[in-house]
């Protein structure tokens, strides 16, 4: 079972977002990690191949060179090995952009029964690059999928997420899957793995070197501002001499006020 | 000197932040309360390499420097200095002295287990009767054929209820004091062995410390570390790494107790000002962020010292002990003007802030007091021996 993993750095969860002049000020992004939901899908991807008991993980990212250090967490989780797509003509792409690059990328690794990607990135939320990239690659494409029930010999059946609940698909492989938070936690890297991850085999590949050309990957999309969401507003206590009232006030002001009832 | 840090020291204190903040911070209070020894979360640092970490791997260990050790320790503590203490006698009292000293037999029965986080260590050199003073332990181990019988009492055996082996140091040449100590490997599991009395703490409550008691407890020669008489260097040289680890330990504290006055000094409000408008808020966090600082420096240092003296045979003590001297003393300090600035909330059980005050004085305490380190400081700045 050989499987392509395609994960990005972004910015931490945790990191205070500042807009300046409508942008995202770069400033602010000071501590990077693994894509969460490209880390659910590394974690399925070690549980898939360990299952399997032989093949191997491919990690394939397009990020600026300091990137390096969050692909090689990838690895220190225990993926094999690593594709870093660095390039200028990389820097301002857009989704559709980001899914040739990886097309392209995953074409000359070749050799593999399934690509597993995050569903969206945390960093812009667009949702879109796996779907574009299987639509490139001429794969079928299961998004949102949580769990794996059963994988082997050309085919597939797995758990997607719906609104409100569970779809079973059968699809044949390869294939392109995009992760969803599911039942398996993403491991810790160990100290051995850790340790051993800068022995792993680790290649730097330009746009030529996928034979892309700068000029097809400019964006086809703009983000023309960013603003932040409005400050929260106080909270307010309901008054009144009993529960009742209380509740009388409250159920009034749902319907009067705030219009949610 | 350099003290900027490699990828991998990147990515292990980062491994070991995310294990702290995501495993132990939920769990800290709780295991604070009850005392119970947080056996769940000391497997699963076992299993991400955390209690080994200095150790080669064909010793079960992470085969990492003593700075990953440093930096994983700081991020362990800073969420729990309980899950400090027993990763730091596992580390560096018990896997580092079996490491240096054992045998290859030794290492592959005692270290290897330990070193991989499948069963604790413990080291235990106090008695009820000596603590600082080493050379007045009542304990006795005689030797019978190829046997020793030892009988005795310890205290403040950390990890001393769950441990499966312990670093035991006992008199066998009584008149010779110091000279008279060695050291034996203990599998607590054996007839003669009992656990004496659970101490109830103060601070670092979850790491389990408790007496234990040898009656006619009968040890193989193959079981000794070192050669008797021996024990005293053992248990010295094994402390100016340890001590390395406890200064770790306490500057995980300080800055959990510092970053929780930050916060808290912007959220507060007293006289239509935030209190971190007060110029006596401010200065005392000026004060915390430099000793902080400063404190850090000294363990990096003590750090790489260390990395080169065990490449040259050198010891390395006065550079340990000054790290732990001030980290623990700044640890201290850093906490009691934490639970200053909480106010009232400081002294609540609802922050962590009081466990933080409570946790920091044993950093002052073990492995040598805060005066004992000033000795041996002393001694080496007088030339003494
Ligand atoms: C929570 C906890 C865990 C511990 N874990 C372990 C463990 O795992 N293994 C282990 O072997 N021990 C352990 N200890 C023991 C610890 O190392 C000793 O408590 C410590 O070394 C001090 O010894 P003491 O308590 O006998 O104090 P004493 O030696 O009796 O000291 C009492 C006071 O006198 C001062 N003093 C002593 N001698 C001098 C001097 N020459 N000059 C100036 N002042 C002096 C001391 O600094 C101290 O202030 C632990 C202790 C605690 C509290």
């Amino acid at each position: 079972m050989n499987i392509i993993v395609c994960m990005k750095r972004t910015p931490d969860t945790a990191t205070k977002i500042a807009v300046k002049d409508g942008q995202i000020d770069p400033a602010c992004l000071d501590t990077w990690i693994i894509n969460p939901y490209d880390e659910y899908a590394i974690e399925e991807a070690l549980q898939l191949r360990d299952r399997a008991g032989e093949g191997k993980i491919t990690l394939v990212s397009i990020g600026p060179p300091e990137a390096q250090e969050t692909i090689r967490k990838g690895l220190a989780m225990g993926c094999d090995e690593a594709v870093h797509l660095v390039d200028d003509a990389f820097a301002g792409l857009d989704p559709l952009g980001a899914a040739k690059v990886l097309a392209a990328a995953i074409q000359k690794v070749g050799d593999f029964d399934l690509v597993y990607t995050g569903w969206k990135g945390v960093d812009e939320d667009h949702g879109q690059t796996g779907i574009y990239l299987a639509e490139f690659l001429g794969l079928p494409h299961v998004s949102m999928v949580v769990k794996i029930d059963d994988i082997g010999d050309g085919e597939a059946r797995v758990e997607r997420e719906v609104e409100g609940g569970h779809e079973l698909v059968r699809t044949s492989l390869p294939a392109v899957f995009t992760a969803q938070k599911g039942e398996n936690e993403p491991r810790y890297p160990t100290l051995r793995g850790i340790m051993g991850a800068k022995k792993k085999p680790f290649q730097t590949w330009s746009a030529a070197d996928v034979g892309l050309d700068p000029a097809g990957l400019q964006p086809v999309q703009e983000i023309l501002s960013v603003t932040l969401p409005p400050q929260r507003q106080a909270g307010r206590i309901v008054e009144g001499e009993t529960v009742e009232e209380k509740a009388r006030e409250l159920a009034r002001l749902l319907r009067e006020e705030a219009k949610v009832i | 000197m350099d003290f900027s840090l490699t990828e991998e020291q990147r990515m292990i204190r980062d491994l070991a932040r995310d294990f702290a903040q995501n495993e132990i911070v939920p769990i800290a209070a709780e295991h604070d309360e009850s005392g119970e020894f947080p056996a769940e979360t000391i497997r699963k640092m076992g299993e991400l390499g955390l209690m080994g970490i200095e150790i080669p791997p064909e010793y079960g260990g992470g085969g990492l420097d003593t700075l990953c050790y440093v930096l994983a320790m700081e991020e362990i503590s800073k969420a729990d200095a309980a899950h400090g203490t027993i990763m730091s006698v596992n580390n560096s009292l018990f896997c580092h002295a079996l490491y240096k000293y054992g045998t290859e037999k030794q290492k592959q029965k005692y270290l290897i287990p330990v070193a991989s986080g499948e069963v604790v260590g413990a080291y235990s050199l106090t008695e009820p009767m000596s603590g600082s003073d080493a050379g007045t332990m009542r304990s006795r181990a005689v030797r019978d054929g190829d046997e020793y019988v030892i009988n005795g009492r310890k205290s403040w055996v950390s990890s001393g209820p769950v441990a499966k082996y312990i670093l035991l140091f006992t008199m066998t040449a009584p008149e010779k004091k110091h000279h008279g100590i060695t050291a034996f490997i203990v599998e607590t599991g054996r007839p003669g062995f009992a656990h004496g009395k659970v101490e109830p703490k103060l601070g670092i409550r979850a790491s389990a410390t408790c007496e234990c008691v040898y009656e006619d407890y009968r040890l193989p020669v193959a079981n000794r570390l070192g050669e008797e008489g021996e024990g005293f260097k053992i248990a010295m040289s094994t402390l100016d790494e340890g001590r390395i680890g406890i200064a770790s330990q306490a500057l995980g504290i300080a800055e959990a107790a510092y970053e929780a006055s930050v916060a808290y000094a912007k959220e507060r409000y007293a006289f239509g000002q935030a209190i971190a408008d007060f110029q006596a808020i401010q200065w005392k966090l000026a004060d915390m962020a430099t000793r902080i600082e400063a404190s850090r420096l000294l363990i990096y240092n003590a750090a790489l010292t260390k990395e080169r003296a065990e490449q040259s045979g050198a010891r390395y003590t006065r550079e340990s002990s000054m790290a732990k001297l001030y980290a623990s003393e700044t640890a201290m300090w850093v906490a009691t003007q934490a639970v200053q600035i909480h106010g009232g909330m400081g002294y609540s059980k609802e922050l962590p802030v009081e466990r933080y005050f409570r946790d920091a004085k044993i950093t002052e305490i073990y492995e040598g007091t805060s005066e004992i380190q000033r000795m041996v400081i002393a001694r080496s700045v007088l030339g003494g021996k």
